[in-house]
């Protein structure tokens, strides 16, 4: 199978192994988390640790490329008009990848601590 | 032009009534788009949350506002569904509850237990039950 012809079975693909990781991850937060005392020292180290926000920043990319996704076929199986459907996936790509970028500022900063 | 092509089309979603595993369905793209919707505020909260002492704190005190409490169940509900929903497309994937009685019940089970978990995590969230957080 060629790549292009590929796309739809990448994106089956990429959508449920990141649903997988997603799921894990809140479990093992979840677990690691749960009836805890949450201080801003407690919260801060764990972010800092290297394990932790490798698996965070995985978290939230598994997220927004999940997000994208889902939400890539929602608007297309929703929105019939060709030129309001590319707005629409623009500012959506655009906004993911500006909580992506975001994102990874935040916790390279909680990670440099 | 075939005979066929003359029968009518009744395409109104709103107006046809749908099984409950077409429910499951739309309710797991709209508790999808729900959570794309409060991505940017989690982010933010994040943020907050990591930059000093005071943004920790100041989270901490957001997430006793009422607006943000509903938001955080809503965002229960949403997570919920959509990961038991999810849950149960994959195991159809694999042709695990693909008959048509197993997949109705399967569908309710996802219906009812999203809104189980989201009442013990609202609970939570509202106090009844407690749960620790400290500024």
């Amino acid at each position: 199978m060629s790549w292009r012809a590929s796309s739809g079975l990448r994106s089956w693909l990429a959508q449920r192994l990141t649903a997988l990781y997603i799921v894990v991850f809140l479990a093992v937060f979840a677990f690691v988390w749960g009836g805890q005392t949450i201080t801003f020292d407690t919260w801060r180290a764990w972010v800092a640790h290297p394990a932790a926000n490798i698996a965070l920043l995985l978290f939230i990319f598994s997220m927004l490329l999940h997000a994208w996704i889902g939400g890539r076929d929602v608007v297309i199986d929703y929105v019939k008009s060709a030129s309001a459907r590319y707005v629409l996936l623009i500012v959506f790509a655009l906004g993911l990848g500006i909580m992506g970028l975001w994102s990874l500022r935040i916790l390279l900063l909680a990670g440099m601590e | 032009m075939s005979a066929t092509d003359n029968r009518p089309v009744f395409l109104n979603l709103l107006r046809i009534r749908q099984p409950v595993t077409a429910v499951v369905s739309i309710f797991h793209r709209i508790s999808g788009v729900v959570m794309i919707l409060l991505l940017p505020g989690l982010v933010y909260l994040l943020n907050l949350s990591l930059s000093n002492q005071a943004g920790f704190s100041q989270v901490a005190t957001l997430l006793t506002s009422p607006t943000l409490k509903i938001l955080a169940v809503l965002f229960c509900w949403a997570l919920t569904h959509h990961v038991l929903a999810g849950i149960r497309f994959m195991l159809l994937d694999f042709d695990v509850g693909i008959e048509r009685d197993t997949a109705r019940k399967a569908a309710w089970l996802v219906q009812v237990g999203a809104l189980v978990v989201t009442a013990v995590l609202a609970s939570l969230i509202f106090g009844v039950l407690p749960l620790g957080a400290q500024s």
